[in-house]
Formats: C-alpha cells, sequence, structure tokens
C-alpha cells in the first residue's frame, strides 16, 4: 500500500481524503441506475483521476474474481488502498446510504398500499418488467458462452442444480465449480 | 426477535462470501431462504421487493437492506446489510495485498474461466426464477416479453422499461 501512495504523490496524483472518498462513491451511487460500472470507471479515472486507465482495469480484475458485487468490492478496494481499512469503510457506506433509504422509502409505500388493487397492478407490472430485464441480461451473459460446449454444459448443469432442484446455494457452487475447474482443466489440456 | 436477526446475519453472511460473479448470482438462494425455508414472505412479495430495488439507484444488491428491513425493521436492516457488505469486504481487503502474487499464476486464471459459465447458469436461474413468479396472466407475460426483447436489441435505458412496466399494469387494473 506504501508504495503505491508514495508513487502516487511522485506522479502529483490527488489522494483522496476519507471524506472525499465518502462523497465520491455517494454522488455515484445516486446516479448509477442499473449498471454502475461505467459511471465507476468515469468518475474514478476521467474526472477525479484517483486511479489511471490501468490501474481500474487492474482493481477491476480484482473485484470481479472475488465474491461480492463488483461495485461493492471496488469501493472497498479504492478506500483501502488511498485510506486503509477506514477509508474502505466510508467509501462502501458512502455507495450504499443513499440506496439504502430510498429503497426502504420504495419499501414503506409497497407495504402500506400493497392491499390496493390498483398498486398491486402496478407493482405486477414492475416485476414483470424487471424479470425481463434480467432474462435480457442473462441471455448477454449466456452470448459470451457461444462456441463453448462444455461452458455451455456447466452453465445448463448449475441453472437446473439451482432454478430447478434447488439444491442449497453453498453445496451447489462447491460441487458446480468443481465440476467446471476439472472441465476447463480438461479442455485447456486437450 | 433475536433468532430472526440470527437467521439474517446467518444468511447474508453466507451469501456475501458466495456472490461469485456479481449480486443477481446469489437471488436464487435468497429466495429459498426468505420464502422456503424462512416463510418470511411470499414469493410474490419477494419479486415485489426484487422490482423494487431494481427501481432504485445504486449497487444493485440493495434488495438485501429492503428484506432485512420487511422482515425485521431497523435492527434486520442493520444485521442484514452489515452480513451482506462486510465479509466479501474483508476478504477484498486481505486479497488486494496478495493479488500481486497470484493475479498471474495459471491456477488464478483457471478458477476465473471456470467460474464463468457457473455465474451465468446461476445468472439465468435468478431470471428464470423472478419470471415464473411474476408471469402470473397474460399482461404481466407480454411485459416478460416485450421488456426481454427490448432490452436486447435496443440502448434504452433500464429505467424506462420498469415505468413502463409499471404503467402498462397500473393501466391494465382499469380493464
Amino acid at each position: 500500500m506504501t508504495t503505491f501512495a508514495v508513487s502516487d504523490i511522485q506522479a502529483g496524483k490527488p489522494r483522496p481524503t476519507k471524506r472525499e472518498l465518502f462523497v465520491g462513491f455517494m454522488l455515484l451511487s445516486m446516479i448509477a441506475f442499473g449498471g454502475v460500472l461505467p459511471l465507476a470507471r468515469r468518475m474514478l479515472v476521467e474526472q477525479r483521476g484517483w486511479l489511471t486507465s490501468e490501474e481500474f482495469t487492474e482493481l477491476l480484475g480484482l473485484c470481479q474474481f472475488l465474491p461480492g458485487g463488483n461495485i461493492i468490492n471496488m469501493s472497498v478496494a479504492v478506500g483501502m488502498r488511498f485510506r486503509g481499512p477506514a477509508g474502505a469503510c466510508v467509501a462502501l457506506v458512502g455507495l450504499i446510504a443513499v440506496p439504502t433509504v430510498v429503497v426502504v422509502l420504495l419499501g414503506v409505500v409497497y407495504d402500506r398500499y400493497r392491499d390496493d388493487p390498483h398498486i398491486q397492478h402496478l407493482f405486477g407490472g414492475l416485476a414483470a418488467a424487471a424479470a425481463g430485464l434480467m432474462i435480457a441480461m442473462g441471455l448477454k451473459m449466456a452470448k459470451s458462452l457461444r462456441g463453448n460446449i462444455p461452458g455451455i454444459l456447466v452453465a445448463l448443469l448449475s441453472f437446473a442444480v439451482i432454478a430447478l432442484v434447488r439444491v442449497p446455494l453453498l453445496y451447489g457452487m462447491v460441487a458446480l465449480t468443481l465440476v467446471s475447474i476439472a472441465v476447463a482443466a480438461w479442455r485447456h489440456r486437450s | 426477535m433475536t433468532d430472526t436477526l440470527l437467521s439474517l446475519l446467518g444468511i447474508f453472511s453466507q451469501l456475501s462470501v458466495l456472490a461469485f460473479g456479481g449480486g443477481n448470482t446469489i437471488l436464487p438462494e435468497m429466495q429459498r431462504q426468505v420464502v422456503t425455508v424462512h416463510g418470511w414472505m411470499t414469493a410474490a412479495d419477494f419479486n415485489a421487493l426484487f422490482a423494487l430495488s431494481q427501481a432504485a439507484p445504486g449497487p444493485n444488491m440493495m434488495i438485501v437492506p429492503l428484506v432485512g428491513w420487511h422482515v425485521a425493521g431497523l435492527p434486520g436492516l442493520l444485521v442484514s446489510s452489515l452480513a451482506k457488505f462486510l465479509p466479501c469486504s474483508l476478504i477484498t481487503m486481505i486479497v488486494m495485498g496478495l493479488w500481486d502474487r497470484f493475479k498471474d499464476r495459471p491456477w488464478r486464471r483457471l478458477v476465473q474461466t471456470a467460474l464463468m459459465p457457473v455465474t451465468a447458469g446461476l445468472f439465468v436461474a435468478s431470471a428464470w426464477l423472478v419470471t415464473v413468479v411474476a408471469a402470473t396472466s397474460a399482461i404481466p407475460v407480454l411485459i416478460v416479453i416485450a421488456v426481454a426483447l427490448g432490452s436486447m436489441f435496443t440502448k434504452v435505458h433500464p429505467l424506462w422499461w420498469l415505468f413502463g412496466g409499471a404503467v402498462v399494469g397500473l393501466a391494465s387494473g382499469f380493464f
């Protein structure tokens, strides 16, 4: 971490304070609807200059490898890098504070009016649209497996085990990952 | 109450460390726990909360505080959020220091390659489960299909699809 900070100062790059981390990620969360990552890149690299393009890509690789939402991990990694654990904490809280208040307010409205037939229709339509968006995103993800027959089979197996058989994710995930690693290793060799 | 909070803690901390490939892959397990195992809400309620969280700004895991709130009020919200966001954050903080040492190792690339089809399958499982619950009659089915196709082949912002779905749903109640 220290080496990072020293090289940053030498390069004349800004080193955000805890307050700047909090405010930066809070502002990001407020404009981010459906797909935060492109906006995160714009804020971190282009607008504030906290990271170079290469550093962003590098951190993103780490965040995608680890569990947790990519943007959640990204806020933690950026905060950690500049201000240690306290920085990670303020960046994360900045990212989720406003959205939490917004969803809870929406949830209160839902609880209050859920028995009203018109509101039920409204939420029925909203949930259907959310499902449609998920299908589109799922198909886009599945496209990246085109031509990769073993990968498609692993994806279908994962779908069946979790969506149809409803195996607990903990066991399902361990087993599926091991199968997939074996398949990937076998493909790699042949 | 304490039992409920402990259950929330257990569920969401486990989901936190299993959430490879982003938040939406853990939706089926969350639904299984919250609806089937604990019976805290119906599948339709869960779908409504998911839809709400998609309409809100920020990271796509905002269903987590919402479920906590719905199940156990403010303490539930705090426990769920902490359980969901802390473990994966700690892992990130720890691994950051080690990343340079193993990011170029062959096993790291192998694991990442192997996780991809699994998370794609889990993502489609999430889409399947919310669709099955949402598609109760002709109008919602049409909304699902229209939004899926529209969002695949146009660049219209997701919020407009949610807004449009809600408006069409509301209007269908008047006929």
